[in-house]
C-alpha cells in the first residue's frame, strides 16, 4: 500500500495542480509580452543587493525611467493582466506592473512558459484521462459480454478486437484531422482526439478483461454460485467484476500515460490542439528547433514535466500490478 | 508556380548598364578572348567545402528542377550574358558583346573568341545553336523552355558565322538580355548523339564517369559520392582572368558536403569543417552571432532580400460552401485594408525573425534596388484605425468584444500555413492575437506545405492563407503568373477567364505593357502603378521581407554575398583563400 501511497499522491498533486490553473498560473496563457521573448526565467529573491533580509520574496524590473526597483510577490492578489481570461482574476501569485514573473521563463512569442504548462497540461493530461476512460469503459463493457456470453459473440468481439488493434491509430488521426474543417474549434479539435484515441484503444483492455472473465468463470466458487441459482448479472457484479477492477486500474495507469503521450505527439505535429491554445506537445513542437532549445533550456519544461508525469503513472501502475499479484496469492 | 521556383535560378535583369567587367583584345583568332573581373588578387590553390541541404539529382543543366542540382551545375556550367547578382544587372558573358535592332527583336551576338569547354573541345556558335535547340525541343520538356518564349512563341536562334549569333524575338521583349541568363551552353561534341537519340533528357545523370561530363563554368566534377559530397575541381579552360590576368577560378576544389539539417550545418561551420553556409535562418544567426568576435568565420546579414511573406484571402469563385459566406469579407478591399492595418509587422519582425526582417507594405522588398516603389504608404498599425475602417464597411463589435458583419455574423476565419515553416507559424500566432483585439477569430491550420498548395491552387478549400514567394530575380517580368489575373499562379483567385475586378484587369494591362516597353523609365512608371494598385488593393497583404543571412570563413578572399541567388558562390571564380597554408 505504501509503495502505491506515493506515486498516486503525486499524480493527484499533478492533477490539482493542472485543474487549478486559473488561479496558480500567473498569467493568461496566451498573452504575449512581445517585448520579452525568450526571456529566461526570472530570478526571484528574498536578500537583495545590499544584503537586507525581505520577508516577502521580490524581483527586480526597471521601472519607465530605466531606474532598476525591487518588486515583491503578491500572493492571492488580484491580476493585472489586461487579456479576457486574466482580467481581475485572483491568482497564487503575481507581481505588479512594470515587473513581470516568468518562473519558467517565456517562448519564442513572449507568453508565460509557467501558464502554458499549467493550462497546456490540462489538455494533455486531460487528453489522457477522457481517452482511458472511453476505451476502458468500452474494453470492459465488450470484454465482460465476451467472456461471459462466449460462443459467436466471444469471436465476433475478439476478430473486432483484431482489426482495431491492426489500425495505425497515429495515421487514423491524421486522416480524420485532415478531413475536419480546417477552422475547427479547440474544444471541437479536443472532442475528436479523444474519440479517435479511445475507439482505437479499446480492444486491448478487452481481451484482458475477457481473458479475466474467462479465467474467472471456470473457478469452483462462480460454478458453486451459478449452481446455487445465482444469476448470471449477480455472479457478474459479485464474483467477476471486483477481479476485473484490479486488472482496469493497472490498465488506466499504463493507457493515460500512453493517451497522454498520443495527445502530445499529435500535437508536436502541429495536427492537435491549434494555436493558441497550449498543450505540452504544441509547446515541445519548438524543440524540433534544436539551437533554440539549446540557447534557451526552459523551453524543455513540457519535456520535463512530461517525463516526471510518466514516471508518476509507471510508478502507481508498477504498485498497482504488485498489489493485484499479492491479493491473488493470498487468494 | 514552375515560374516562380525557376525564377530562384533564372534571375536576371532587363535594364542594360554600365558593365563593371572589361575584355582582353585578341591578339590572334584562336587566342583566349579573356573577360578580365574585378575585385581583390587572391591567391591560387585550396579547397572549399559548402554545405548542401540535400544531394544532387542529376548534373545535367536540361533535366535539373531543384536547386541542390542547379546550385552545383552552376559551377560547371556558363551562359551567353549574365545577371551580375552584386549590381543586379546584366554583363557580357560568353557572349563579349550584343547589338540590339531598333525595335528591339533582333540580336546579334558576337562570341567570345578562344573559350574551351573543361574537355578542351573548343567553343563556337554551333555549341549555342545546338543548346537552345535542345531547350526549345517539346519532347525534353525542359524548365529552361518557358523562359524562352515570348508572347507564346519561342525565339529562333540561329548561326550567322562561327562566333557570331542572331537570336529573333516574336515579339518587343523588354527585358530580353535577362533571357539568356542561366541558360547553360552546352557541349554539342558530347551531346548532339543523344539528342538525336532522344535520351538528352537522361544523360549526365548522377552515375556518369566525371570525365563525360564538359561544361564551360569555373569548375568540373571530380567525383561524387552519394550521401556524402560532390567534388569539382578547377577548370583549367576557363575564360575568366583577374586583373592581373591571372587565370580563374583561384580555388583548387569546390567540395559540396551534403549536410541536411540546419542544425548540423551550424555545428560542422563552428567546428571549421565546412566554410560557407549559403543561407543562415535568423535563430541560427543569434547563435552565430554571439560567438562571432572569437570564431573563425564572419556571419553576415545583407538586408531584405526579394523573397516576402503576405497574408491572402480566398476570391476564387467558386469556392466550396463552407467558405462562400465568407467571401463578401474577402472581397472587400476596406476589410482587407483593416486587417493589414492590425496587424503589429514590427512585432512578426522582432518576434518570428529575431529582428532579422524587414516590415513591406508592398510586394516588391526594398532588397530589389532597381524595382521598388519607395512611395507606397507605410501605415503603422492600429487597431483603432482597423476598426474604424471595419464600421465604415459595416462591422459592427458586439458587447463581448466579437466583431460581426452587417447580417450579424461573427467574423471568424481560418489560416492556413506550412507546418514545417517555423517563422510563418509564429506569424500566423501574432497575427491571430493581433485580429483577436479587433474581435477577430482566427484559427490557425497548419498542413503539410503540398497539402497547402493543393487547397490554394487546386481545391481552393480555404479561408486564407500564409505563404512566401521568392523573386529569383529582380525583374517584374518572371512574376507574371503571379500578377496576370489568368496566370496559374494569381494566388488569390487563379486562372480567371477575364479580370474579376477593374482593379485586377488595369494590372493585367499595366504588367504586359511594361513586358514589352523598350523605354527603361517609361517601363518603371508602369511596374510602379502596378505596386501602388496591389498595395491598396491589397490582394496579398505584404507583410516581412526576412533578411538573407550567410556565413563563411574569415578568411576567405572575395566574399561579396548579393541577395539574388546563388548568395555566396554567385563569384565562386574569385573566392580564394587568404591564409598561405593549405586548404585555409
Amino acid at each position: 500500500m505504501t509503495r502505491l501511497l506515493g506515486p498516486a499522491i503525486g499524480v493527484a498533486a499533478v492533477y490539482a495542480l493542472v485543474l487549478a490553473a486559473p488561479f496558480v498560473a500567473p498569467y493568461d496563457p496566451t498573452t504575449q509580452h512581445r517585448d520579452r521573448p525568450l526571456a529566461p526565467p526570472t530570478r526571484v529573491h528574498v536578500i537583495d543587493r545590499d544584503g537586507r533580509l525581505h520577508p516577502r520574496p521580490f524581483v527586480y524590473a526597471e521601472d519607465i525611467s530605466g531606474a532598476t526597483h525591487a518588486y515583491p510577490l503578491r500572493f492571492f492578489a488580484r491580476s493585472s493582466d489586461d487579456s479576457a481570461v486574466g482580467r481581475g482574476s485572483r491568482h497564487l501569485f503575481g507581481v505588479d506592473a512594470p515587473a513581470e514573473v516568468f518562473v519558467f521563463g517565456t517562448d519564442t512569442l513572449g507568453r508565460d512558459q509557467l501558464s502554458r504548462l499549467l493550462y497546456g497540461g490540462r489538455i494533455s493530461l486531460g487528453v489522457g484521462l477522457l481517452a482511458t476512460a472511453l476505451a476502458l469503459g468500452a474494453g470492459l463493457v465488450l470484454g465482460c459480454i465476451a467472456g461471459f456470453v462466449g460462443g459467436w459473440t466471444d469471436a465476433a468481439v475478439m476478430a473486432a478486437s483484431d482489426v482495431f488493434m491492426a489500425l495505425p491509430w497515429l495515421y487514423l488521426l491524421l486522416a480524420l484531422r485532415a478531413a475536419l474543417p480546417l477552422d475547427v474549434a479547440p474544444a471541437r479539435a479536443l472532442a475528436s482526439i479523444v474519440i479517435v484515441i479511445g475507439i482505437a484503444g479499446w480492444a486491448r483492455p478487452a481481451r484482458l478483461v475477457r481473458g479475466v472473465v474467462l479465467s474467472v468463470r471456470g473457478r469452483d466458487f462462480v460454478a458453486a454460485a451459478s449452481a446455487s441459482g445465482a444469476s448470471p448479472a449477480r455472479v457478474l457484479r459479485s464474483h467477476v467484476a471486483p477481479e476485473v477492477f484490479s486488472v482496469a486500474l493497472t490498465q488506466a495507469s499504463i493507457l493515460i500515460p500512453q493517451y497522454t503521450l498520443a495527445e502530445i505527439t499529435l500535437s508536436f505535429f502541429g495536427i492537435g490542439i491549434g494555436e493558441p491554445t497550449p498543450s505540452w506537445g504544441s509547446m515541445m513542437g519548438v524543440m524540433l528547433r534544436q539551437e533554440l532549445t539549446l540557447a534557451h533550456w526552459w523551453l524543455a519544461a513540457p519535456a520535463a514535466a512530461l517525463i516526471g508525469v510518466s514516471l508518476l503513472y509507471h510508478a502507481t501502475a508498477d504498485a498497482l500490478q504488485r498489489r493485484s499479484l499479492a491479493v491473488g496469492v493470498s487468494r | 508556380m514552375r515560374r516562380w521556383l525557376l525564377g530562384v535560378v533564372c534571375a536576371a535583369l532587363a535594364a542594360a548598364a554600365p558593365i563593371a567587367v572589361r575584355t582582353a583584345t585578341p591578339q590572334a583568332a584562336d587566342r583566349l578572348d579573356a573577360m578580365i573581373v574585378d575585385g581583390d588578387i587572391g591567391r591560387s590553390g585550396g579547397t572549399l567545402v559548402v554545405a548542401a541541404r540535400a544531394e544532387p539529382k542529376t548534373f545535367n543543366p536540361i533535366a535539373a528542377l531543384d536547386i541542390p542540382s542547379r546550385d552545383v551545375i552552376w559551377r560547371m556550367q556558363a551562359d551567353l550574358i549574365h545577371i551580375n547578382r552584386e549590381t543586379q544587372r546584366a554583363e557580357p558573358a560568353l557572349a563579349r558583346s550584343w547589338t540590339v535592332s531598333p525595335d528591339g527583336l533582333h540580336f546579334v551576338l558576337s562570341l567570345r573568341r578562344g573559350v574551351r569547354f573543361s574537355d578542351g573541345h573548343p567553343f563556337d556558335a554551333d555549341d549555342v545553336v545546338f543548346s537552345f535547340s535542345a531547350y526549345l525541343d517539346e519532347r525534353l520538356h525542359a524548365a529552361q523552355r518557358d523562359l524562352l518564349l515570348v508572347g507564346g512563341k519561342p525565339i529562333a536562334v540561329r548561326k550567322i558565322d562561327a562566333m557570331t549569333i542572331g537570336v529573333d524575338l516574336p515579339g518587343p521583349y523588354a527585358a530580353a538580355e535577362r533571357l539568356f541568363d542561366s541558360i547553360a551552353i552546352l557541349p554539342r561534341h558530347r551531346l548532339e548523339a543523344t539528342w538525336k537519340a532522344g535520351t538528352l533528357g537522361d544523360a549526365w545523370g548522377l552515375g556518369t564517369a566525371p570525365a563525360e561530363i564538359a561544361g564551360l563554368g569555373p569548375f568540373r566534377l571530380e567525383r561524387f559520392r552519394p550521401g556524402e559530397d560532390i567534388v569539382l575541381a578547377r577548370n583549367a579552360n576557363y575564360w575568366k582572368q583577374d586583373r592581373a590576368h591571372t587565370p580563374l577560378p583561384y580555388l583548387a576544389q569546390l567540395t559540396f558536403a551534403v549536410v541536411p539539417s540546419e542544425d548540423a550545418q551550424v555545428v560542422r561551420l563552428r567546428a571549421g569543417e565546412l566554410d560557407v553556409l549559403n543561407r543562415v535562418s535568423s535563430q541560427h544567426a543569434a547563435t552565430l552571432d554571439r560567438d562571432q568576435a572569437s570564431a573563425p568565420y564572419v556571419l553576415r546579414d545583407l538586408g531584405p532580400g526579394l523573397e516576402y511573406h503576405f497574408l491572402f484571402f480566398n476570391q476564387n469563385d467558386p469556392v466550396p460552401a463552407a467558405v462562400r459566406g465568407k467571401q463578401a469579407w474577402f472581397g472587400d478591399e476596406r476589410f482587407r485594408r483593416a486587417i493589414s492595418l492590425a496587424i503589429d509587422r514590427a512585432s512578426l519582425v522582432r518576434l518570428a525573425y529575431n529582428g532579422r526582417g524587414t516590415p513591406i507594405w508592398g510586394h516588391v522588398t526594398p532588397g530589389n534596388r532597381l524595382w521598388a516603389n519607395t512611395a507606397i504608404p507605410r501605415p503603422p498599425a492600429s487597431a483603432s484605425a482597423a476598426l474604424a475602417l471595419l464600421t465604415q464597411a459595416g462591422f459592427k463589435r458586439g458587447a463581448d468584444g466579437t466583431l460581426a458583419d452587417a447580417h450579424g455574423t461573427a467574423v471568424a476565419f481560418s489560416i492556413l500555413v506550412a507546418a514545417g515553416n517555423a517563422a510563418l507559424n509564429d506569424m500566423a500566432a501574432i497575427i491571430q492575437d493581433d485580429l483577436r483585439k479587433i474581435g477577430i477569430t482566427v484559427q490557425i491550420a497548419a498542413l503539410d506545405f503540398s497539402a497547402v498548395l493543393s487547397r490554394v491552387l487546386e481545391s481552393h478549400d480555404y479561408d486564407a492563407c500564409l505563404l512566401r514567394l521568392v523573386d529569383g530575380d529582380a525583374d517584374p517580368t518572371p512574376e507574371m503568373n503571379v500578377w496576370l489575373s489568368n496566370g496559374p499562379t494569381h494566388l488569390w483567385h487563379p486562372l480567371q477567364a477575364r479580370p474579376a475586378t477593374d482593379w485586377e484587369a488595369e494590372i493585367d494591362t499595366l504588367m504586359r505593357q511594361q513586358m514589352t516597353t523598350l523605354d527603361a523609365a517609361a517601363r518603371r512608371r508602369l511596374f510602379d502603378r502596378v505596386q501602388a494598385i496591389a498595395a491598396d488593393k491589397l490582394p496579398l497583404v505584404p507583410l516581412v521581407s526576412p533578411n538573407i543571412i550567410v556565413a563563411a570563413k574569415r578568411t576567405l578572399g572575395n566574399f561579396r554575398p548579393a541577395v539574388l541567388d546563388h548568395y555566396t558562390l554567385w563569384n565562386v571564380e574569385q573566392l580564394f583563400w587568404r591564409a598561405p597554408e593549405g586548404r585555409r
